[in-house]
Order: C-alpha cells, then sequence, then structure tokens
C-alpha cells in the first residue's frame, strides 16, 4: 500500500531539519543554531562541523537558551533554539512569552523529541501540555508538521519568517504521505485524503495512524474518511474546518497532546462558536499520569492508533 | 569500587535497550557509600519523618539508585525486569510510584531546590534529618541550582549535602567545553558552601568525607566528587556515545567479563 511504502521512505523530521537547515545555511550566514547540549538529539552533529560559526551552545539551561536566542534574533539574526519541546516550553515559557512573543524578536523554536517521543523516560520528558500553553501566548505561530514535505516547508517558511515560530518535531522516521494537495503555508490545512462521511483532522505525528484508520475504515466497512493534516495549530485555519464541517458529518480530532487545550478545543471552540454542532470527539492523551511505554505503546494505549481512532468513527457515525 | 552494582546496572539497562549507561557507572559508588553507611534511611524507617533523605537531581543515571534501592530491600530486584517496559513503575527516571524514592527527577535542575525545601523543613521543626542531593557536571548551568545554592547559605543549611558527580563529559561533549563550571569549589565558596574534593569511587574516601559532615557549621556542605564516566568497563570509560548508549551481546558479556563473570 501507498503507505506503507512511504513510510519506508520517510527520514526522521530531524534529520530533514539538520539537512535543511545546512542547504540554506550555505548561502545565509545569518543563521544561527543554538542549542542546549541537544546538539546531538537534535541531529546537529553535521551541522555544527560544517558550519562552527553558525552554532552557539549554551549549555544545560534552556531559560537562558531562549534568552540568548531573543538576543540574537534581536539583531537581525535567523535564530533556531533547538531542545526538547519538554524543556523548552515549561521551563523557559516566561522567556518564550516575554523575550520573544511580546518584544517581537523572531524566534524559531524548534521543539524535539515532543509529545511522548521520549516514551518510557516519563512525563517530565513528555511535551503534553505545550500547544495549550503557548496557544495563549499572544505573537507566535504553533506548527507540527506531519511528513517530510511539511517539515521541509515548515523550516524554510520559519527561516524567512519575521514572526516568532515553534516547530514541533517526533522522534520517529515520518511517512511521505500521499496528499492531494501539494502548496504549504503556516495556517493552511493540507488535505491528505478527500471523504465525505466524517473528517478526521489530525497533526504532527497522528496524522498518519489517522490517515491509517481512514483507510480501514474505507476497506472494512465502505466508510469515506477525510483527513487533514492542520499542521498549523495557530492560526488554526478556520476557513478549512469550516469547509469539512458544512456537511454536517462527525468530525474527530487526533493529537499527541493532552485533550485539554490543544487542537481539538481549538477545532470544537471555533465550531461551537459558528453555529456548527457537527458531532466532535477529541482523540489525545487523558488528563491522567500517563501510562509507562514506548511512544507506540502509549498511543496504542490511548487509541492514537489505526484501531482506536477507526473504533470512535464507528461510535461516532 | 562497587562490582555487584555495576553487574545489575548493565544486567538491566541491557534488558530494557535502554538505560543511562555512562553516569550510572560513575555515580554508583557515592550512592553505595550514602546507602550502606552514611545515611539513616531503609525500608524500615522510610515512612518515619526522621529519615535522612536523598534527592537524585540528575534524574536519568536511575539504574544506579534502582539497583541499590532494590538492594536494600525497598523491592525485589527482580521488579527491575520490568524496567521501560509497558505499564511499569520503573521508568527511565526516579519516580515515587518506586518504594524508596523521594522525589520525581529527570529533568534537571530541580534537585538542589527540592532538597533546600526539605532541608528547611528540618531546621523549622527542629528536626535531626539530614538530606542529601546528586547533581551532574553538566546540569550545573542551569540557573536554579544557583537559585538553590544561595538559598541553602542564606538559611545556613548545614543539614544539607549536594554531592557533584564530577565526571567531565554530558551528551555534546567535555563539559568544560559545552559551558565551562570551572572552578566549581570557589564558586560555591563564594555562595557561602563549605566544599570538598574526593576521589568519587574510593568507597573509604567517601565514607570518610560524609562521616565529616556538615563541613563547617552554619553552612551547606558541597563534595566534588571526582568521577569517571563509563567507570569499571573498560571501553566505556571517558567515551562520550555511553551517556546513553546500550551495550550489545557482545559488549555486554565483554563487559561482564571485565567486571569478574556474569552475575
Ligand atoms: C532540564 C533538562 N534539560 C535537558 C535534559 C536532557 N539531558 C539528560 S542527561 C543530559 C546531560 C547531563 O549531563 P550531566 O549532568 O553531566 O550528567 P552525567 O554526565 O552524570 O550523565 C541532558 C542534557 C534534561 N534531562 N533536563
Ligand atoms: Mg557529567
Amino acid at each position: 500500500m501507498l503507505v506503507e511504502k512511504s513510510v519506508a521512505a520517510g527520514q526522521a523530521n530531524l534529520e530533514v531539519f539538520s539537512e535543511t537547515l545546512q542547504s540554506l545555511a550555505l548561502y545565509d550566514r545569518d543563521i544561527l543554531v543554538v542549542t542546549s547540549d541537544s546538539r546531538g538529539s537534535g541531529k546537529l552533529g553535521p551541522f555544527g562541523t560544517k558550519f562552527p560559526k553558525q552554532i552557539v551552545e549554551i549549555g544545560i539551561a534552556e531559560q537562558n537558551l531562549v534568552g540568548v536566542a531573543a538576543g540574537l534574533a534581536s539583531t537581525g539574526k535567523k535564530v533556531f533554539a533547538v531542545s526538547p519541546a519538554c524543556f523548552l516550553t515549561a521551563r523557559a515559557l516566561e522567556q518564550i512569552k516575554n523575550d520573544v512573543a511580546y518584544s517581537d524578536n523572531p524566534v524559531k523554536l524548534v521543539g524535539i523529541s515532543a509529545g511522548v517521543s521520549y516514551g518510557a523516560l516519563g512525563t517530565t520528558h513528555h511535551s503534553l501540555h505545550d500547544f495549550a500553553v503557548l496557544r495563549t501566548i499572544n505573537n507566535i505561530t504553533i506548527v507540527a508538521p506531519a511528513d517530510n514535505f511539511e517539515t521541509e516547508q515548515a523550516i524554510r517558511l520559519a527561516t524567512e519568517a519575521d514572526y516568532p515560530v515553534y516547530l514541533r518535531f517526533g522522534k520517529k522516521a515520518m511517512p511521505l504521505l500521499n496528499a492531494e494537495e501539494t502548496t504549504f503555508e503556516f495556517g493552511k490545512g493540507r488535505v491528505i485524503k478527500n471523504g465525505g462521511d466524517l473528517t478526521l483532522i489530525a497533526t504532527g505525528e497522528t496524522v498518519l495512524p489517522a490517515l491509517k484508520a481512514a483507510q480501514k475504515l474505507e476497506m472494512e466497512s465502505g466508510i469515506q474518511a477525510a483527513v487533514i493534516s492542520m499542521h498549523t495549530i495557530k492560526p488554526l485555519d478556520y476557513k478549512l474546518l469550516h469547509e469539512f464541517a458544512a456537511n454536517g458529518k462527525p468530525i474527530i480530532t487526533v493529537e499527541e497532546h493532552s485533550v485539554y487545550g490543544g487542537l481539538g478545543e481549538a477545532c470544537a471552540s471555533y465550531l461551537m462558536q459558528s453555529g456548527l454542532h457537527n458531532r466532535f470527539r477529541i482523540v489525545a492523551i487523558p488528563d491522567e499520569y500517563t501510562v509507562t511505554g514506548s511512544q507506540s505503546e502509549i498511543f496504542n494505549h490511548y487509541g492514537i492508533s489505526e484501531t482506536g481512532i477507526a473504533e470512535v468513527a464507528k461510535e461516532i457515525l | 569500587m562497587s562490582v555487584e552494582y555495576r553487574k545489575k546496572i548493565l544486567k538491566y539497562i541491557y534488558k530494557a535497550k535502554a538505560g543511562h549507561t555512562g553516569g550510572s557507572l560513575s555515580c554508583v559508588d557515592i550512592l553505595n557509600v550514602l546507602y550502606n553507611d552514611t545515611m539513616n534511611v531503609g525500608p524500615e524507617n522510610f515512612s518515619s519523618d526522621d529519615r535522612d533523605r536523598y534527592i537524585q537531581s540528575k534524574g536519568h543515571t536511575v539504574e544506579a539508585l534502582f539497583v541499590v534501592l532494590a538492594d536494600k530491600g525497598f523491592f525485589p530486584e527482580s521488579d527491575l525486569e520490568t524496567l521501560c517496559q509497558y505499564k511499569s513503575h520503573y521508568i527511565g527516571h526516579p519516580t515515587r510510584k518506586v518504594h524508596g524514592v523521594e522525589q520525581n527527577t529527570g529533568a534537571l535542575g530541580h534537585g538542589l531546590s527540592l532538597s533546600v525545601g526539605t532541608a528547611i523543613s528540618a531546621k523549622l521543626d527542629d528536626k535531626d534529618f539530614r538530606v542529601f542531593t546528586l547533581l551532574g557536571d553538566g546540569e550545573l548551568p542551569e540557573g536554579s541550582n544557583w537559585e538553590a545554592a544561595l538559598t541553602a547559605s542564606h538559611y545556613k543549611l548545614d543539614n544539607l549535602c549536594a554531592v557533584i558527580d564530577c565526571n567531565g563529559l554530558q551528551i555534546s561533549g567535555p563539559t568544560a567545553e559545552v559551558c565551562n563550571t570551572e572552578p566549581l569549589d570557589a564558586k560555591f565558596e563564594a555562595f557561602g558552601w563549605s566544599v570538598r574534593h574526593v576521589d568519587g569511587h574510593n568507597l573509604k574516601e567517601l565514607q570518610d568525607t560524609f562521616a565529616a559532615l556538615p563541613f563547617e557549621p552554619g553552612k551547606p556542605s558541597m563534595v566534588i566528587a571526582h568521577t569517571v564516566k563509563g567507570k569499571g568497563v573498560s571501553y566505556m570509560e571517558n567515551e562520550l556515545k555511553w551517556h546513553h548508549g546500550v551495550p550489545s551481546a557482545e559488549q555486554y558479556e565483554l563487559a561482564m567479563e571485565e567486571l569478574g563473570g556474569v552475575l
């Protein structure tokens, strides 16, 4: 099947990140990567070797990392601050709010190994809060790419963006999705598959299980599910949401995030306030002590999986 | 050198196919002395308010802690067979779901503040228990450590002892190259601490050092333990990749051989 084939072809988002930055840095001396002992985890070893003058190591100090990045950005540098999403968006939240967003310093924050990518390392290393906290901060664009294409495009756009951007990357190899749409813009969701019976809206690493669920529903029950990669959590693509909600069919959102404050609640808020009362379900990580396991075990446990999403679809239809 | 503990650390990391190998091997002698000689804590008094407290700030080397806690009888060692597995309470960082663990750590730069709070409480209640915490040398640039260091001397916490596992390495390289924190002794002295250096693999030296606590009345004590990351397994020693490297079958056997035979 197409999806399986493309999964094998895909790289980890971080590899795409590293390679794309290298190709851009070659022609742009203003591109700077700032790390907090995260060069290895961020697959930035080769970048550092090639461009030793375009990487600034801070050490294990995420608040300092973001403050320094903001200072660098204020001088016109195109700064990527790279650190595990859990520490970057929790520990350094005040620096993000004040020094980056409020002060209009266009830092590109790169949260690596996001969501539950760190698996059995546990809650300290999970970021299930980042969409929620960053959504409430004015002046920051939040992006979670679903495949190598989106990742590369997002990095290119972020490099030139004169506003703060948060890029959320997982750890594992990503598919090349068979998208019907091949353009990429922040704030414009990408339709991966059309279908008139229900709509699955997913983001980041959950787009693939959503797509697999859609294929399962089609093969086993003839149900046609549309699949959207809602890569930009803020600003959310209300137009696309409205378009897909207009048929009155059920909507299921899927995200590697707490059920609170993420993609699902952002969509629900818009739909409610627009008088669109589609049946609606959020598939995400519940508000509990997260189960121990690898990322895929955690996904399966909470139904962020081909079967889990397909079951919710059948319930709601 | 604590050979049996080292073998167990490797055994469970090998089984889990995950773990922080180098830093567990660098700190395990310190844990050995703290738990088996210095501290008044064990399963028998763990519910007592008077027990000594140990808070591991460098939470990622939890394998060393779990192995020592099992040996102390906090839980059956066989529990560690489930390390990092689906639904296990034995995750890759200290968690209070495991008997004997005082605080949930894993994000660096939290242990010293937690320890300061615990030590202030002892002072407020006129209790005699002491608080020990273990820091990594790479985690010191976290600003919270220095905030806590100030609070510790401000409140004259001579019931607090921090140990730095000074193995000279972190994930990306030598600590001196990533973010130089030397001279550590002068810095902590300037922050109002009483500081001693020790060979972090010499059990006798560690025992004697901890027996001398507090180093000065009215001051928090800092032990700068000079250690070797990966200590005890020749090919792991001072090698960056063993920060969270997991041995292959051949490497595992070689390591066990060096340590005197499989468990
Ligand atoms: C706040 C925070 N930032 C980053 C990390 C990721 N991390 C885990 S271990 C480590 C290196 C720690 O080095 P060091 O303190 O020297 O520990 P050791 O050498 O004893 O393993 C890093 C960066 C973390 N756990 N917490
Ligand atoms: Mg170290």
